[in-house]
This record gives structure tokens, C-alpha cells and sequence, in this order.
């Protein structure tokens, strides 16, 4: 029973990351139906500019980590401005192309810049481990739920009860009609990449700082995880992604613990196939028909 | 694709060309055993991406061949000439500098390759035209296996291939440390951790309790390390490279997994104490080909030497490549000439080599049978050196 207890908080360490991630695929699919490859680099970018600010700075953690958030959020804001706003009516797999050459762009970008070699990330958080008898949480582990947890309060509050998020709302069930109702939808796309772009920064910090090793291609492993999550949870919808982060997240831990190690990304892969096969929508989506 | 392809399509047939070329030059193919002179080509990557370990090596090399010719050289004072060649980390481009060297350059011998990879091309090249090939650091146990699995004759290296580190760390854990249990850590991947783990199980007596897994890149090892921490066993074997040993090893301490954690070579760099936290390295050993700890006067006097000229103390490629010039030293005398079938010969003959990696002689398929050193950390600081004899093994 310990045991489980102490897997099932590793489970949720991880998943908080996925959630993060999650959230960013799972807020521009729901907008402007694209899956935004580059997601999992913008997650990678995260943790190089948190190294970079601590390691020139020295800042403390809530600094750097707002700091991290609004420039992975301009970033996202780029992003989209130079390589998907141009392709907004083009096919849709057009974008889709746009955003793998992206993702490339960003990792290849940035082994340019830091190199491709594997670098510590600079401990700014004293670590602690508490004991609750058999179970042991870390001050790091605490850390990274507690600011995921409200960074996804701050998002739901945002998209549920500001003028804003109403606008997004709005834009993702119908742009056009939006548009009509005089929301200016490139805007709101716009603030969707910023939003979607600061999570997956303040994920790539936490990652850098809880496991301590960041890498430029540290990406697209939890990038495509946390897509699976996405889908999972239903993507386009924001409480599914974070419940499909957690998802995924403990069921890797499950099976790394009490199965066997070898097949656990097989595992995530099958719950997906599984996921469309039979609930195509996923677990939280609106089952919508293509229209035609 | 395609045209990565045509590419390196191209470079195989410029490759073929110098390939012809170099024997119609050469008049016959062994001009080089009548020409008088002890030549030797080194083929390293000084630049590209393996250059971090080709360049110390054509260092090291270059400073030994300084100091034999200092010495009054070879064959009763003849002086040893260099030819120096890039293969700008690619390994194509080695195969291609093994021919021109056998051939144009009438070379009596090779050093070189760096890596594993571009050593064994390397060799497919010189050993066509039977020139004797030693690598400094090539560690793959294939390199001298040639392809119908009988030895590669002409093939030799002083690095210890990377499963017989295996047998070394098994014989320490039950010897020094005393271990009856033990839990693997592996990265089932890569034939690097595969070998290993192999030898280390056909060597050790005591008993296999758990066997995990990871995958390079890996960041996560938690939910693995948190179930082995349940299990009884008295030490870890992790077998991968310091990208995933750094947080293997934090993470195991942060959860309070503190038995004694055994590892291979791939632990060997600076950057695992950054990436583990030195407050997490205690109890932390693992295998080199080399250490500057060793108390001995050759290895002072290699790493004053190569310190004075370089300005850098040696690692442990420099110190293969320097031990590689005094083992072709020792053939060429032992031969008598500079014939490349006799200098083969002699090096199959190396008995009790003396060098700064230890002392070693060859075994039948080419591996020098050497003692492994472990070094011990605590708080992030090699503080001890073990030394398991080759005769244990």
C-alpha cells in the first residue's frame, strides 16, 4: 500500500508536467483545429531560458519562473504570428507541416546556440525530502504540483470568467460567427498561443529543475506524451487535458513499478490507439460530426 | 534522403577510386617494407564531432613519438615519421585515409581510429592491404571480430573492450564490497549496457535479485528506482553513460536508495557530478581506463609532460593513444624492421607491456588483457582506486 502511495506521487510529479503540456495542444487544437508540433520544443525552450536567467541572474525561483513564462509566451506569440497566421485559411495539413518544421527549427535552433550536450540545471531550490512514515514526498515534488496545480486554476478561471476567455470561447466554437459578433479572433488566437506557450515554458522549468538535466531535444519525448494526453483526455477541452496528463502520467509510473519498464511507452501508445478506436472524442471531448 | 544518399554513394565510390589509384602507385602494395624509413600514420578526428577524442589522442601521439625519436628512435636509431590525417568525424572519410596511408604513404603501421565506429572502418580498409592497425580507444567488443567471427588479424587496440569491464565490476563487488545481492539498472538498447551486463552475470557467483530498464534520454527513473528500493540487494549496477547515470544516481539517493551504485566507463565525466549533485555521489564506482590518481612514475611523468606541453592534464584517451605509440615502439623493436607482416607479429607477441593504462599483453583475439582500474567517489570526488587483476577474470 506504501508503495503505491509513494508510485502514484511520482505518478503525479510526472503527469503535472504532461498536464502542462497538455494544455497548450489541447487550447490551440480547440481554436484553430491545428495540432501545434512545435509545443513540445516551445516546452524545451522553457527550461533553457529558466538555466540561462538563474544561471546569469541568479534570480529565485517565482522571478524565474515568471520571467521563463513571458518569454515562452512571446514566443508562442511569434510562433504563431510567423508560421501559422499566414497559413490560417490554407489546408489544414499545410499548417500541420508548418508546425513539424517548427519544432524542428526550435531544437536545431537551440543545439546552434547551448550545443547538443546534456547540462545540469542550476539548483536554486533547497531540496528536501519529508517522510509521512513509509511515504516520502520531495520539497521539489510539492513545488512542481503546487504550481501546476494553480497555474490550472488560473487558466480555467481565466477561460471561464473573463472577457477574454469568453472571446475564446466563442472563437472556437465558431471564428466566423465570432467574428461577425465583432471579436476580433486574431487576437484571441493570438492570447491562445501566449497562454498555451506560458505552460509549456513553466513545464520545461520544472522538468529542468526537478530532474535536473536539460537537453535540446529534451522536447519531443513529453511533447508527444503529452499529445497522447491530450487526445486522451478529449482534445479541445481543457479539463481533459489535465486529466489525461495525469493519466498518462501515472499509468507510465504504474507500469514502470509493477509491470515491466520495457513496454511502458508501448502502453501509452496502445491506450491511444485505443483511446480512438473507441472513443475517438476522448474521455471528456463533445462528440462533434463533421460537418459537412 | 536521396540525396544523402547519392552522397554518401559518391564518397564510397571517390573512396573505391583512391582505393585503386593508391595500389597502382604503390608498385606492388609493400614498397613500404623496403623503403628504409619507420613511418606511421595516425587517422583521428580532429575536428567534427567525435573531436573531443581524437584530438588529445593525436596529442598524446605526437608527444611519444617526440620523445622516442629523442630516445635515438627505432631499429638502431632510425627516426619514427608521422603522417597526420583528419577524418573529420566521419567515418566514411576514415576507410578512405586507411587506404591512402597503406598505400600512398607507404605507412609501416596505423594508429588510429578514435571511435569504435570509424575504427572498424578504418580497419576494413587497412586490412586489405595488411597493414597492422592499432586503435587507441576503440571499445566495442566487435572491433576485432571480424565478420565470419574469427579474429581480425590485423586489427589491435588498448582500450579493455567494453564488456570485459563487466567481469572487472563483478569481481569487485563480490571481493571489495562483498555483495551477495545485486539489482541491475540497464539500458537494454545499446549493445554497450547488453555486453556488460552479460559478462558481469557469467562472472559474478552471487545472485541476480532484479533486472530493470531504461532508454537513453530517459529523465524519470522514480517510479523504477522507487520499486527497487523495496527489494533487498546490497549494491546497483547501472550501465549506460553519465546523461542518464547523473539523475540514476541522484534520484536513487533523493529517495534514499543508498546502497553502493557500480557503473561502467560511460560514468567518466565532468559532468556527471553536475548532473548527479556531488551531496549525491558517495558510494559511487566506476571503471576507467585511466586516472591521473594512479601513484606510479610513467603516469607522472606522462601527465607532467603532456600538462607542460598542452596545458591541460591528460584524460584517458591521451593516455591510450601515448600507451598505442609505445606498444607499436616495442613491436617495430621486437620485429627487427619495418615489415608490416613481421611488426604484426611481434604485437601478437606483446608480453607485459608497461604503460600508463596499466600492463598488458594480448590475448588471441586481439584485446590487451590488462587490469581494470575502479575509481570511488565520495561527495562527488574520486577518492580511491581499486585495481582488479585480468588474472581474476
Amino acid at each position: 500500500m506504501d508503495t503505491l502511495i509513494q508510485q502514484l506521487i511520482n505518478g503525479l510529479s510526472l503527469g503535472s508536467v504532461y498536464a502542462l503540456v497538455a494544455l497548450g495542444y489541447t487550447m490551440v487544437y480547440g481554436i484553430i483545429n491545428l495540432l501545434n508540433f512545435a509545443h513540445g520544443d516551445v516546452y524545451m525552450v522553457g527550461a533553457f531560458v529558466g538555466y540561462y536567467i538563474i544561471t546569469n541572474f541568479n534570480l529565485g525561483f517565482l522571478p524565474t519562473l515568471i520571467l521563463t513564462m513571458l518569454i515562452t509566451g512571446i514566443l508562442g506569440l511569434v510562433i504563431y504570428q510567423v508560421a501559422y497566421r499566414p497559413l490560417r485559411n490554407s489546408t489544414r495539413i499545410a499548417s500541420l507541416i508548418t508546425a513539424i518544421g517548427m519544432s524542428y527549427l526550435l531544437q536545431n535552433g537551440m543545439i546552434y546556440i547551448a550545443g547538443p550536450q546534456t547540462r545540469s540545471f542550476p539548483q536554486i531550490i533547497n531540496n528536501q525530502l519529508y517522510k509521512f512514515g513509509a511515504i516520502q514526498i520531495s520539497t521539489m515534488q510539492l513545488l512542481m504540483l503546487a504550481t501546476t496545480i494553480l497555474l490550472m486554476i488560473a487558466l480555467q478561471l481565466i477561460v471561464q470568467q473573463t472577457k477574454f476567455g469568453k472571446a475564446m470561447r466563442a472563437v472556437s466554437n465558431d471564428p466566423e460567427a465570432a467574428q461577425l459578433m465583432g471579436i476580433n479572433s486574431n487576437q484571441v488566437i493570438s492570447f491562445t498561443f501566449f497562454l498555451g506557450s506560458m505552460l509549456a515554458g513553466a513545464g520545461g522549468m520544472l522538468v529542468g529543475m526537478y530532474y535536473n538535466t536539460i537537453t535540446p531535444t529534451m522536447g519531443a519525448g513529453p511533447g508527444l506524451k503529452a499529445f497522447i494526453a491530450a487526445v486522451v483526455g478529449g482534445i479541445g477541452s481543457v479539463p481533459g487535458a489535465m486529466l489525461g496528463g495525469y493519466l498518462i502520467g501515472i499509468t507510465e509510473v504504474m507500469i514502470s513499478a509493477f509491470g515491466n519498464s520495457m513496454i511502458r511507452d508501448a502502453v501509452v501508445y496502445l491506450i491511444l490507439i485505443i483511446i480512438l478506436l473507441v472513443r475517438p472524442s476522448g474521455i471528456l471531448g463533445k462528440y462533434e460530426p463533421e460537418k459537412v | 534522403m536521396n540525396l544523402k544518399k547519392g552522397l554518401v554513394g559518391m564518397l564510397a565510390a571517390t573512396a573505391l577510386f583512391a582505393a585503386g589509384c593508391g595500389s597502382r602507385t604503390g608498385a606492388g602494395g609493400n614498397a613500404a617494407n623496403e623503403d628504409e624509413e619507420v613511418t606511421l600514420g595516425t587517422i583521428f578526428a580532429t575536428t567534427g564531432s567525435v573531436s573531443a577524442y581524437g584530438t588529445p589522442q593525436e596529442n598524446a601521439i605526437k608527444m611519444a613519438i617526440d620523445e622516442i625519436n629523442e630516445d635515438g628512435g627505432v631499429l638502431d636509431g632510425k627516426e619514427i615519421e608521422l603522417v597526420n590525417y583528419d577524418y573529420t568525424s566521419e567515418d566514411t572519410e576514415a576507410a578512405q585515409l586507411a587506404t591512402r596511408l597503406a598505400t600512398q604513404d607507404n605507412v609501416d603501421a596505423i594508429l588510429g581510429a578514435d571511435t569504435s565506429g570509424s575504427s572498424k572502418t578504418a580497419l576494413q580498409s587497412s586490412s586489405k592491404h595488411e597493414v597492422p592497425t592499432l586503435s587507441p580507444s576503440a571499445s566495442a567488443d566487435n572491433y576485432t571480430v571480424a565478420s565470419d567471427d574469427t579474429v581480425e588479424e590485423w586489427g589491435w587496440r588498448v582500450a579493455f573492450p567494453d564488456s570485459y569491464q563487466g567481469g572487472a565490476l563483478a569481481r569487485f563487488a563480490e571481493k571489495d564490497l562483498g555483495a551477495q545481492k545485486v539489482a541491475i539498472l540497464m539500458d537494454n538498447s545499446s549493445d554497450y549496457s547488453i555486453g556488460l551486463v552479460d559478462f558481469f552475470e557469467e562472472t559474478f557467483s552471487g545472485e541476480v535479485v532484479v533486472k530493470e530498464n531504461f532508454t537513453a534520454g530517459q529523465t524519470d527513473f522514480n517510479a523504477t528506482l522507487t520499486s527497487l528500493n523495496e527489494r533487498d540487494f546490497d549494491v546497483l549496477l547501472v550501465t549506460g553513460y553519465y546523461e542518464e547515470g547523473g539523475p540514476i544516481v541522484r534520484q536513487a539517493r533523493e529517495i534514499g536508495l543508498d546502497q553502493p551504485i557500480l557503473a561502467p566507463d560511460g560514468f567518466g565525466n565532468q559532468a556527471l557530478i553536475d548532473l548527479a549533485g556531488p551531496e549525491n555521489l558517495n558510494d559511487v564506482y566506476y571503471t576507467t581506463q585511466f586516472t591521473v590518481l594512479n601513484e606510479n612514475s610513467l603516469v607522472n611523468q606522462f601527465v607532467e609532460n603532456y600538462t607542460e606541453r598542452f596545458g591541460s592534464e591528460p584524460d584517458m584517451f591521451a593516455a591510450m593513444a601515448y600507451d598505442a605509440a609505445y606498444v607499436m615502439r616495442d613491436a617495430i623493436e621486437r620485429a627487427g624492421s619495418e615489415n608490416r607482416q613481421e611488426i604484426n607479429e611481434a604485437l601478437a607477441e606483446t608480453e607485459n607491456f608497461e604503460g600508463v593504462t596499466g600492463t598488458f599483453s594480448y590475448d588471441d583475439m586481439h584485446n590487451p588483457s590488462k587490469s581494470v582500474t575502479i575509481l570511488e567517489l565520495q561527495n562527488g570526488e574520486a577518492v580511491n582506486t581499486y585495481i582488479v587483476d585480468p588474472d581474476d577474470l
